[in-house]
């Protein structure tokens, strides 16, 4: 049976997937390559790394932008009847939380390079000149937009944890399709 | 070469500063130290998306030849420390200061010392020197015009472009140019 782009009533597509694990590697990516650069003794690595930060902060706003375009256009798979009455409140709540941080993240971080004093223009990849949003350069705006970022990264990281040990316990402990169905995608069949 | 006559009169004219054009280029002759007070030594470098990045460096030190005979021997000497560098911006000033750029803990001093200086008209001058910068030194070449002369003092108008990556100072490329304009006044006083 082919493998189909679009998700169906209990199955996602393999383009859902495939974005699913992107974003998902991308993200915890992010929050390593955020924590390191930080942190590192080399002003020259560190700016370095920061620009790559940025390179893939405006990668994930597209890819984001694709996913929830794509998400709002297909139909959800149904979780499976042996999820229980709590879990099927909690989970559309954690993914929507899930999609909030993955827009605001981002967004977050334009902001900051955007009302930055360093005027340090972003240039993704080297490719082109990202232009700030439209917002009034100050040190308290950096500051602000600084620390919605550092949180916003943090509270993200934990949402994202949440979302793993979830996918284990299902796999493992409720021993349902909802893990594997974010790795094979549905056939036409299904 | 002979003494030559600085043909002043004419910029003299455009300044209204008639000293000018009793000048000759005997009457400049002579060995100038670099006045920091009267002095400025401002870089722009162009910024990806438009605009530029200023700075300027507060402490340097130097000396000015003028040649009596012969423009061609006459020699410019200049010593900058960059860890006066200033941007306006506390931060970019330590990294600049840091290894990303000058590393200034180790590298105290950028020279410049003249190898030839070609006069270019009545009141300017090409000056080719060996800078040296974070332990590599290349020709480089700037544009000198007279710009004052007054008893003692000399006060020259110095532009020219130096690209920083040959100074392992590519940092930043290509956000900002690796094309370093400088723009220089640089006043002597004779003595």
């Amino acid at each position: 049976m082919q493998s189909s782009i679009t998700n169906t009533a209990t199955r996602y597509g393999w383009a859902m997937i495939l974005l699913h694990w992107l974003i998902g590697v991308i993200f915890i990516g992010q929050f390593v390559l955020g924590f390191v650069m930080m942190r590192i003794e080399s002003q020259r690595t560190a700016f370095e790394l920061i620009q790559l930060h940025k390179s893939f902060g405006f990668l994930l706003l597209g890819l984001i932008i694709l996913r929830v375009a794509w998400r709002l256009g297909n139909q959800a798979p149904a979780l499976p009847p042996s999820v229980g009455a709590l879990e099927r409140r909690a989970a559309p709540l954690a993914h929507f939380a899930l999609y909030a941080f993955q827009i605001a993240l981002p967004l977050s971080g334009w902001a900051l390079v955007s009302v930055s004093t360093l005027e340090i223009p972003t240039m993704p990849f080297n490719q082109f000149v990202m232009p700030d949003l439209p917002l009034a350069e100050s040190d308290a705006a950096e500051s602000f937009w600084t620390a919605a970022h550092w949180y916003l990264a943090y509270a993200g990281i934990a949402l994202v944890a949440l979302h793993a040990a979830a996918a284990l316990r299902h796999h493992f402990l409720l021993r349902d399709n909802v893990f594997k169905r974010m790795i094979t995608p549905s056939s036409g069949g299904e | 070469m002979k003494p030559r006559i600085l043909g002043l009169a004419a910029f003299a004219a455009c300044l209204a500063m008639p000293v000018y054009a009793a000048v000759a280029l005997s009457d400049a002759a002579g060995s100038y130290t670099i006045s920091p007070s009267g002095s400025s030594i401002r870089f722009t470098i162009g910024k990806a998306g438009g605009g530029g990045f200023d700075g300027a460096f507060g402490r340097f030190k130097g000396t000015i030849r003028i040649d009596n005979s012969d423009v061609g021997r006459s020699r410019v000497d200049l010593t900058i420390y960059p860890e006066s560098v200033g941007t306006g911006q506390g931060r970019i000033d330590s990294f600049l200061r840091s290894d990303a750029v000058f590393d200034s803990a180790n590298n105290p001093e950028i020279q410049f010392r003249s190898t030839s200086v070609t006069r270019t008209g009545d009141t300017t001058a090409l000056v080719t020197g060996r800078l040296t910068a974070r332990g590599k030194t290349f020709s480089e070449k700037f544009s000198a015009e007279l710009d004052g002369l007054k008893s003692g003092t000399i006060k020259f108008h110095v532009t020219g472009k130096v690209l920083r990556s040959r100074y392992g100072m590519d940092v930043g490329t290509p956000l900002y140019s690796n094309v370093v304009d400088f723009d220089m006044t640089l006043m002597g006083k004779r003595g």
